[in-house]
């Protein structure tokens, strides 16, 4: 048992030393997928069909297949057809044969037609009234969504999209099975180093539920801030 | 000859195949009052909401001070705004009260009121604050400024909304049954208001069933049924002789 605990505390160091890792696989992906799920919410409720036809199949694709499949096809895949293609030849080459775009690329996809979903759900739900009234003090359409729909769209939908933020963390572990050394990816080397199986998955949900327990409590500060307009008492 | 506050000429306005407005027109000059009543489905709010392009008329022409909204007629053979720029321009010019406040929720008081000013009218903040200040002053939420929408009672809320159009410095002010969504114990404050606002000399259209209010404050009354003008008038000898049966069985049920 006290051999156990030493040997988890052992894999602590090299685990935490991929941390920085896996966080940046979640921002990255966290705001790539902000960012392209709010433009294919956009896209979708856009009322013209070829924008909405190619978000809804996006959205449709990406949210009905497993991750892990997007990730292998995305990364065997492409792999595949960028050494044939000018690529191979360019300065970004031997980046681009780290499995870590790969992961980033997969998991920003994924993560965008899940927040694409939400955001279109949110931006229905805002009152037709409150666009009518930015209408009719003369606000042009892009200032309205600016201002009117989309914060108040972030704000309603806030707890689900942070959810799927900390739900993100913990997915990019997937990305060890494209080699790259996130905190998953690391504990797998240290398990083959040790020849022990339990104590570095051990060690790394540790970790994982550390960065977690932190996440969660930055994020319900956030939350509280943003939403107060809905929960503040008169 | 001095251009009238406000010109509605002959709006038609269809949903589907039914029919909404057959073609209403009416004017009003810089100080005018001008009440629309009607039953409900009559076409009010669909008038009101003419006015200012939130439904966009089949037929007919809007103008404020002058300048006619321009229109141009598509493929499906109704007019839309041609000119985005222009219809945004006369908006501003045109402070409209909903019946649902419509207040922006994720904004405070003082965040709504100031919103056109500094975004649409490009004023600076300060100077925006500064005229919300008095707005609020006499609308008579200043303990409101930093509350959200929520949070105020129904009352509250609509002449928050009040003051959101006021902000904007509009020549005309539209309502939409501005107290009809509001229990009656709040129905007064914001009567008030509206009270205050016509004692003022604005020009101002509204929806309305309360007959008092109509009675008190118009220059003019129009009775609205299925979509067209069956009676028009001042107002107290309108309400006094109505001339039309349906008229006067309007004003029997209010
Ligand atoms: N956006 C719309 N789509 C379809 N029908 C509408 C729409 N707005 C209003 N109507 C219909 O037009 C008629 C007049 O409505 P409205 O102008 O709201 O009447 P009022 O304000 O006098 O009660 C009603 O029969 C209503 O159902
Ligand atoms: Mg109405």
């Amino acid at each position: 048992m006290m051999e156990t605990i030493s040997n988890v505390i052992g894999f602590l160091p090299a685990l935490i030393k991929a941390t920085p890792l896996t966080l940046l696989l979640t921002a990255v992906a966290g705001v790539f997928g902000l960012v392209i799920g709010t433009l294919v919410a956009l896209a979708r409720l856009s009322g013209r069909r070829v924008l909405s036809v190619p978000a809804y199949v996006f959205t449709f694709a990406f949210r009905g297949t497993p991750l892990l499949v997007q990730i292998y096809l995305i990364y065997y895949g492409l792999g595949q057809v960028l050494p044939g293609t000018w690529v191979r030849h360019s300065f970004l080459w031997p980046y681009l044969r780290d499995g870590l775009w790969y992961a980033i690329f997969a998991l920003s996809l994924n993560q965008a037609s899940y927040n694409a979903e939400v955001i279109r759900g949110a931006i229905k739900a805002i009152p037709r009234g409150q666009i009518e009234a930015a209408k009719s003090i003369g606000m042009r359409s892009s200032m309205i969504l600016r201002r009117i729909t989309l914060p108040q769209a972030f704000r309603s939908c806030l707890p689900v999209l942070t959810g799927d933020l900390i739900i993100l963390l913990k997915t990019t572990s997937l990305a060890s099975t494209i080699t790259v050394l996130e905190v998953m990816g690391t504990a797998r080397i240290l398990q083959r180093q040790s020849l022990l199986t339990f104590e570095p998955l051990i060690a790394a949900g540790i970790i994982y539920f550390t960065v977690v327990f932190i996440l969660t409590r930055i994020v319900g500060v956030a939350e509280k801030r943003l939403t107060r307009y809905r929960t503040a008492k008169a | 000859m001095v251009a009238s506050a406000l010109s509605v000429k002959n709006i038609h306005k269809s949903f589907g195949s039914v029919e909404v407005l057959k073609g209403v027109s009416f004017e009003a000059k810089s100080g005018d009052v001008i009440s629309l009543i009607g039953s409900s489905g009559s076409g009010k709010s669909t008038l009101l909401r003419c006015i200012n392009y939130l439904e966009t008329p089949d037929e007919g022409e809007i103008s404020v001070s002058g300048e006619v909204i321009r229109t141009v007629k598509g493929k499906d053979g109704k007019f839309h705004a041609v000119d985005r720029r222009q219809l945004e321009h006369i908006r501003t010019r045109l402070g409209m009260v909903f019946q649902s406040f419509n207040l922006w929720s994720h904004k405070t008081i003082l965040e709504n009121i100031i919103e056109g000013p500094i975004h649409v009218l490009g004023m600076t903040k300060k100077d925006a604050i500064g005229e919300a200040e008095l707005l609020m002053e006499k609308v008579g939420i200043t303990p409101k400024r930093d509350h959200y929408p929520n949070q105020l009672s129904g009352g509250q809320q609509q002449r928050a909304a009040i003051a959101r159009a006021l902000a904007m410095k509009p020549e005309v002010m539209l309502f939409d049954e501005p107290t009809s969504a509001l229990d009656p114990e709040l129905v007064n404050e914001v009567l008030l208001v509206i009270k205050k606002l016509a004692e003022e000399g604005r020009t101002m259209v509204m929806v309305t069933h309360e007959m008092s209010l109509a009675r008190d404050i118009s220059t003019e009354v129009i009775f609205l049924h299925k979509g067209l003008v069956e009676e028009r008038g001042a107002p107290s000898e309108m309400m006094r002789d109505p001339q039309s049966a349906r008229l006067r069985q309007f004003l029997q049920m209010a």
